[in-house]
């Protein structure tokens, strides 16, 4: 077994536990905490396929602004003191068999069908993402900078309004 | 279907399927609304490694890195917002299980 090859398992069981965790921890700080082993493991498994730049952007936007607003969240919507944070799982027996019969069906197809694969050799990639948003990608990228502009705005009056309606 | 030690496309489509699979029970069994935006990310992140999983070992371009680039640009406005509706809905409910915001049924 090469190193590359125990890097990608080592990522994998990394991402896959995590998962599980996310899915399954009784505390929901928990939960949030196990979902950055999660996105950290995907940035790895997209610096393991030669998207150097996706992963850095995977580590800064995912890591470092959405999962920080989700433990934000969390801690200003429980009450801290509590020792058992609740995150109720209802219904596992109900839900767990269609999710799985869903992952089995995933990993069959995955599986089973004869991909036509190229031989892949790692590329980075930032020069030529730059160039495909500069050139033949430039509607879609303004347009993906105005949907934040606007979801920016939309969530500051979205939780502003809520709070002048709540305190007054 | 490839050995274990090549690693090649079907390995990336397998951790994909597992994440896919636990962001689904995650959604479907999870009453409080932070824990289900979770499982909604454990979902975006399935399909954005599919993305690139194909476009790295079928298509040997960079087309899937950017369609994930923009899944994680969507994902950013799409907690911020799910945040923000949470907030709000914590401040009007005192709870924010997904049992108790069932205003719209009565």
């Amino acid at each position: 077994m090469t190193p590359s090859v125990f890097f990608f398992y080592v990522l994998a069981a990394v991402t896959v536990v995590s998962a599980a965790g996310v899915a399954l921890a009784r505390n929901i700080l928990y939960s949030a905490f196990a979902l950055l082993g999660t996105l950290a493991g995907v940035a790895g498994l997209y610096l393991y396929m030669g998207a150097d730049f996706l992963g850095i952007a995977q580590l800064i936007i995912y890591i470092g602004g959405v999962l920080v607003l989700i433990l934000f969240s969390v801690l200003l919507t429980n009450r801290i003191g509590e020792v058992r944070i609740s995150n109720v799982s209802t219904g596992l027996v109900v839900g767990a068999p269609p999710a799985i019969a869903v992952m089995a069906l995933c990993i069959r197809v995955a599986l089973r069908t004869p991909w036509p694969t190229t031989e892949a050799v790692p590329a980075p990639m930032t020069a030529r993402i730059g160039e495909a948003f500069l050139h033949e990608l430039l509607l879609p990228f303004e347009l993906a900078s105005l949907v934040l502009l606007m979801a920016l705005v939309g969530a500051m009056v979205i939780a502003r309004r809520a709070a002048k309606t709540k305190r007054a | 279907m490839s050995d274990l030690v090549h690693i090649g496309l079907p390995h990336f489509l397998v951790v994909s399927a597992i994440l896919f699979g636990l962001g689904l029970l995650t959604v479907a069994t999870r009453r409080n609304a932070v824990a289900i935006l979770m499982g909604v990310e454990l979902i975006l992140n399935a399909a954005a490694l599919n993305f690139v999983a194909f476009s790295h070992y079928v298509a040997a371009a960079v087309g899937g890195a950017i369609f994930a680039l923009f899944i994680i640009v969507l994902a950013a406005a799409e907690a911020a917002i799910a945040l923000a509706i949470v907030l709000a809905i914590f401040r009007h409910f005192h709870s924010i299980d997904a049992q108790d915001v069932s205003t719209l049924r009565e």
